[in-house]
């Protein structure tokens, strides 16, 4: 399938705290952006492709575009680890001829207490998590917390090489202007002053609670060529469940610092005609700091342990070795499951960044490190 | 319900691992085909595919794998105790036998009642057990 789709069309909805819309309208809104951006109309979409965790079914979704006849439509789970394969799952149907014009799309009312899975736990906790949550491992942050202690330990890495993550994606998403941080610049002292959430991790290792809707078009390179926008070719697309795997609480394996991105990487660069060496730009997800240096290492753009050097002298930022998240990213710009990630990646490869990559030819997005993940590469037509 | 603390529903596979706990007792599973052990409980052995298996006793120690300090804000049953360490034990029989647990200054001693400033990985372990309404979590004591 290398090549074979491309994203032709980008669509989203403002990113707020809260949002008076139900994620229904936000979902239509970004969708139906999506599909202006394509100049394609809804009529033309017959193939629907989401979140297991989305609320919206595609049913209400065609029903409220005016879609005709939709001949493939499927739903990817593990919530952050999901983006990527969404697209990915959509440019495969379209590939394989399952459908002609694919739209993946996240919408998601964050801010909503009832929407945070934690808070959603019964007394008595069933399947995996019982043997964390009753311990008062409660929350994402606890878990993730768990793996950044042994990874600090392991590699050598500190707290300033976190601090290195947030603030680039900060000064990112000061760029950007629908950033839910823009205008609010960070320092080194704002974020070491920040309160701790789950130590070693503090407010700013942690990505923000966002409404917002996100949504993007896949069709095949062929038709790809009659769009308003240049289209960005999904060059290379795996998903990833590493050995052992236990989803948020990966501690039970050989090597529980080596996760799901290890197994998507390897799939992704066989698949691929570059090597990491080869990107120009990067969308990471990150619903906290260190499944940065996690991925870093993950997608062998460095040697495991160097991600947390990595993070030194710039080179997360525009004009750095690798700039990441270039739309301020989870922790900055807004998170919806790193739907905004993938649409970051196609803004780079059309060159309408506000963090514009000079020349960029080449991007890596990938989704959530620490559940069964996805990633994709794209690449300028 | 958010006043209360969690506490673990027992499955048809983990139910023999919470019962022996009450009897204050540390039970993990062996493949009964090929000898690997095995945790969290689950019905088939990875290495082998046995659906056969034995509880046997672990020894109860280990060392701390990674810890990390809950801040609030958390469900109200455990933010009175934030903020509180809560552990990962790398139990001494295999080291991808790894338990989530909260390290406490002496049995019955709630689960702040140790200083962050006095755990470190590497650190050794001993299981103790406290009863909470009708199940019994294994807590743990460190060991020097």
């Amino acid at each position: 399938m290398k090549d074979a789709t491309a994203i032709v069309g980008v669509g989203q909805t403002e990113f707020a705290k809260a949002i008076d819309q139900s994620e229904l309208t936000l979902a239509v809104r970004a969708i139906k952006g999506a599909l202006d951006d394509a100049g394609l109309s809804a009529s033309d979409v017959d193939g629907l492709s989401s979140f297991t965790m989305e609320p919206n079914i595609e049913v209400e979704v065609a029903r409220n575009l005016g879609m005709e006849n939709v001949t493939w439509f499927s739903q990817v789970g593990y919530g952050g680890g999901a983006a990527c394969a969404v697209v990915g799952q959509a440019a495969m149907a379209v590939a394989t001829g399952q459908c002609q014009v694919a739209v993946a799309w996240r919408a998601r009312k964050r801010g909503a207490r009832t929407s945070r899975p934690w808070a959603q736990v019964a007394q008595r906790i069933e399947g995996p998590a019982q043997w964390s949550r009753p311990f008062g491992l409660l929350r994402p942050v606890d878990e993730i917390a768990v793996l950044t202690r042994r990874y600090i330990h392991d590699h050598g890495a500190t707290r300033d090489h976190l601090c290195n993550v947030a603030m680039a994606f900060r000064s990112h998403a000061n760029r950007n202007p629908n950033a839910l941080m823009h205008d609010k610049p960070m320092t080194r002292d704002d974020y070491f002053a920040s309160r701790m959430i789950s130590e070693p991790l503090c407010l700013f290792d942690n990505c923000l609670e966002t409404d917002g809707a996100l949504a993007v078009v896949v069709t095949g390179t062929d038709r790809a060529a009659d769009t308003p926008h240049p289209g960005v070719l999904v060059h290379a697309y795996a998903q990833g469940l590493n050995a052992q795997h236990q989803t948020m609480t990966n501690f039970h394996g050989e090597d529980p610092l080596r996760g799901p991105a290890w197994a998507a990487a390897d799939l992704l660069w066989r698949r691929a005609d570059f090597t990491p060496a080869d990107l120009d730009v990067a969308q990471i997800y990150d619903a906290f700091s260190p499944l940065i240096l996690l991925s870093l290492e993950g997608y062998g753009i460095v040697e495991r342990g160097e991600g947390g050097p990595f993070t030194d002298d710039g080179n997360l930022e525009l004009g750095g070795a690798l700039p990441t998240n270039t739309s301020g990213g989870g922790m900055s710009e807004a998170y919806v499951h790193g739907m905004n990630l993938v649409v970051e990646g196609v803004r780079q490869l059309r060159g309408t960044s506000t963090s514009q990559v000079d020349g960029a030819r080449t991007c890596l997005v990938t989704s959530g490190e620490g559940v069964p993940t996805s990633a994709l590469l794209l690449k300028a037509a | 319900m958010e006043t209360t603390r969690l506490l673990p529903d027992e499955d048809e596979h983990s139910a023999p691992f919470w019962e022996a706990c009450r009897e204050e007792r540390l039970l993990i599973q062996r493949c009964d085909d090929c000898g690997r052990l095995r945790f969290p409980p689950r019905p088939m052995c990875p290495d082998c595919n046995s659906l056969e298996h034995s509880w046997v006793d672990a020894a109860g120690t280990g060392t701390i794998w990674s810890w990390v300090v809950v801040h609030p804000p958390v469900l109200p049953a455990y933010n009175a105790f934030a903020p509180y360490p809560v552990i990962v034990v790398e139990l001494d029989e295999d080291p991808t036998l790894r338990m989530v647990g909260n390290v406490i200054a002496e049995p019955g001693a709630a689960i702040n009642s140790v200083a962050p400033g006095d755990l470190a990985i590497g650190a050794r372990v001993r299981v103790a057990f406290e009863d909470l309404e009708d199940v019994t979590l294994p807590r743990w004591v460190l060991d020097d």
